[in-house]
């Protein structure tokens, strides 16, 4: 039997080398950002036994994505020779846009999506607040407005840019 | 050990399962407009809340499945039992009808759910506090997307605010059983009393926005939470579990 890379390294090294597997596996629904980059990979847990757990947390609690997510965390591992892991979805602390790497939301601009603003306050039922500003992901233009606050995806609202006129996704606030 | 856990786990498992099951109904109810809405954006916005709804009313059927144990699993609870077992609210079961009567339920539940969740994610349980912290930023979205609904149709033309009227004459009997208390409810130790206070300023407040005319009301149709239904749940089930009833264990 071929040995497994659990038990060549130290916890430390076998933490990072599991993270640095993971870390570039796309998020099924906008491919162009990793589940590092979304915030949804959270935590790689060594045990005393040299066994692994990767934490996932869902962006929304419907996310349909979490499953496949799961799937090719497993695959990719046990492709890179990992034995003994398992997949552990938690829901506490619940996911924020807060936790978007910098890199995945120039990834989501360049991609054409507008990337998450500066957290708000979104647990607020205050009606017909003002729409946040999102700039144009295409030009940049301020003057744009929101066409609904739900879109493709749970995590995305629809907006339309006023000055080069296109449509437009914007990773909402959460 | 954890403090003073006085919630006897029956009392807990059939709390989860009306919390999950009127999400679930709820979240049914408003698949069925998918393709039919007025306009395709409030199809995708009715649909992301049915999506919601249906994550969450997973998140608790898996934490019911969990406590049950026996093999339960969330798709067991969710396909697998009958009408008498679902302990939803009767509101959430009430047929589509037209839009107004869809966002008037929309708003009513939603506004509920949003005042429980706050008191929920300070739960003593920590599973039941996590999934309240993680659903209560989705349902404000939908407090909001709803509320404005109801105000814009209300405030609208003549014949939008008298569907309104009629939507809102005719689910006003069924919101008064959200607040009260089945015997598990009342084991969760909930402060219902401050719930029901903060949805009836916010009802009030936008049904007077939306230019409807409504009184207290001290009748309510009863009987969900205890597995009495209207004759609606059964058309539901019958399409929600076909499925499974007709290939059981049929998986992906
Ligand atoms: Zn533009």
């Amino acid at each position: 039997m071929q040995e497994t890379k659990n038990n060549n390294t130290s916890a430390e090294e076998l933490k990072k080398a599991v993270w640095d597997v993971v870390k570039n596996i796309p998020d099924p629904e906008i491919p162009v950002i990793t589940i590092e980059d979304l915030g949804i990979l959270r935590e790689v847990i060594i045990n005393d036994k040299n066994e692994i757990e990767v934490i996932i947390t869902p962006t929304y609690s419907g996310c349909p994505a979490m499953d496949l997510i799961g799937w090719n965390i497993k695959t990719e591992l046990e492709q890179n020779g990992f034995k003994n892991f398992r997949i552990t979805n938690v829901l506490s602390p619940a996911w924020t846009t807060d936790w978007m790497t910098e890199t995945g939301k120039q990834k989501l601009k360049a991609y054409g999506i507008a990337p998450p603003n500066k957290k708000q306050i979104v647990c607020d039922t205050e009606l017909f607040q003002q729409d946040e500003a999102v700039p144009c992901p295409h030009c940049d233009s301020y003057n744009t407005k929101l066409v609904s606050r739900f879109g493709s995806t749970p995590c995305k609202a629809l907006y339309h840019c006023n000055n080069c006129n296109e449509p437009f996704d914007y990773f909402k606030c959460h | 050990m954890a403090s003073t856990t006085t919630v006897s786990k029956e009392d807990k498992i059939n709390y989860l399962l009306y919390i999950a099951d009127t999400a679930l109904i709820l979240s049914h109810r408003n698949s069925e407009w998918c393709g039919h809405a007025p306009v395709l954006e409030q199809d995708i916005a009715l649909t992301n809340i049915a999506l919601d709804l249906l994550g969450q009313a997973r998140n608790f059927y898996q934490y019911a499945a969990e406590l049950i144990g026996n093999n339960a699993t969330e798709d067991s609870l969710a396909y697998l039992r009958l009408e008498h077992e679902y302990k939803n609210l009767l509101l959430a079961e009430q047929p589509n009808e037209d839009w107004a009567y869809t966002v008037l339920r929309q708003f009513y539940i939603s506004t509920f759910l949003f005042y429980l969740y706050q008191q929920l994610q300070q739960n003593e349980d920590e599973q039941v506090a996590a999934i309240a912290a993680k659903s209560i930023k989705e349902v404000a979205y939908h407090v909001r997307w709803s509320g404005e609904w109801v105000i814009r149709l209300g405030d609208g033309t003549k014949e939008s605010n008298q569907r309104m009227q009629q939507a809102l004459d005719f689910l006003k009997d069924y919101t008064g059983e959200v607040f009260i208390a089945a015997n598990y409810e009342q084991a969760m130790q909930i402060d219902m009393a401050t719930i029901q206070k903060k949805w009836e300023e916010k009802v009030a407040a936008v049904l007077n926005e939306a230019m409807l005319s409504f009184s207290t009301n001290n009748f309510s149709h009863t009987g969900g939470k205890t597995g009495k239904h209207t004759e609606h749940l059964g058309y539901i089930l019958t399409e929600m579990q076909y499925l499974q009833r007709t290939y059981p264990n049929a998986t992906w």
